[in-house]
């Protein structure tokens, strides 16, 4: 005969104001949360990824109005703003795929020491954000 | 230890999230050799990326095959990524199933979109 699940003690004592910002959240938990916030932000943002796909591979047309939203903007979007979104997903996407491969690593090695959770998480912060600017020097034409 | 397999297994689901705990990391692994191959594609292209090279590098049977694959990939990729953010955060059941509701439909329609933009390559 199968069991019912134990119920889980839940701790409902923590405050989000008063308790959450002196919590000091060590390197791998910035890389787990970062890892789901940088997914939300690339799911909310698949139109708009598909609509660069879109409008980048349709025509050549197209392609002239893909470049346009980087230079002169989109509607009325200026082409800043349009930069900067773009750095945000160039940002999501890389330290979502570099999480990724540091997640799978772990489990086909079977990587899960204390210690390793904490230099991988290490390396994924730096290699992702130092990836992210360098990319987004490019973005805005820096060289 | 008590016995918690078999008959004695303490029942928490239907299937334990197997399924979907290693669709996330094929599917995830089958999008980082994507990455790796449009990327390669990308700096192997001397001179400025114009539409002719861009485009011609989804026109090929085999890469328009494979980005097809990895369209159906993303989509089961994101479908448990954000499921699991809704199962975590979202406790009011009603809620729950419209963001999931939600969740699909926003991904089928990209999906479709991106598969159209892919055949009438």
């Amino acid at each position: 005969m199968t069991q019912l699940a134990k119920k889980r003690p839940e701790f409902r004592n923590i405050n989000a104001l008063t308790d959450l910002p002196s919590y000091r959240l060590p390197a791998a938990g910035i890389v787990s949360i970062l890892h789901r916030i940088s997914g939300l932000i690339m799911f909310l943002l698949l139109p708009l990824i598909v609509w660069m796909f879109d409008t980048s591979v349709s025509s050549e047309i197209s392609f002239a109005k893909f470049s346009a939203a980087f230079n002169v903007g989109l509607g009325f979007l200026p082409a800043v703003l349009v930069k900067v979104v773009v750095l945000g997903l160039i940002w999501a996407y890389l330290h979502h795929l570099i999480a990724g491969v540091r997640h799978v690593y772990m489990d086909v090695c079977h990587a899960v020491t204390k210690e390793f959770g904490k230099s991988s998480a290490i390396v994924t912060l730096v290699l992702s954000l130092g990836l992210t600017a360098g990319l987004g020097a490019k973005l805005f034409g820096l060289y | 230890m008590s016995v918690n397999y078999g008959s004695k297994r303490v029942v928490v689901g239907a299937h334990y999230g197997l399924r979907d705990w290693l669709a996330q990391r094929v599917t995830g692994v089958l999008m980082v050799l994507f990455t790796l191959a449009v990327l390669g594609q990308v700096l192997l292209t001397s001179g400025d990326i114009s539409y002719d090279k861009w485009a011609g590098i989804f026109s090929t049977q085999f890469m328009k095959a494979l980005t097809f694959s990895v369209f159906i990939a993303l989509a089961i990729h994101v479908w448990v990524g954000v499921r699991d953010i809704w199962m975590d955060y979202v406790k009011v059941v009603g809620l729950r199933l419209v963001l999931q509701v939600f969740t699909l439909v926003w991904l089928v329609s990209c999906l479709g979109w991106a598969i159209q933009v892919l055949w009438r390559l």
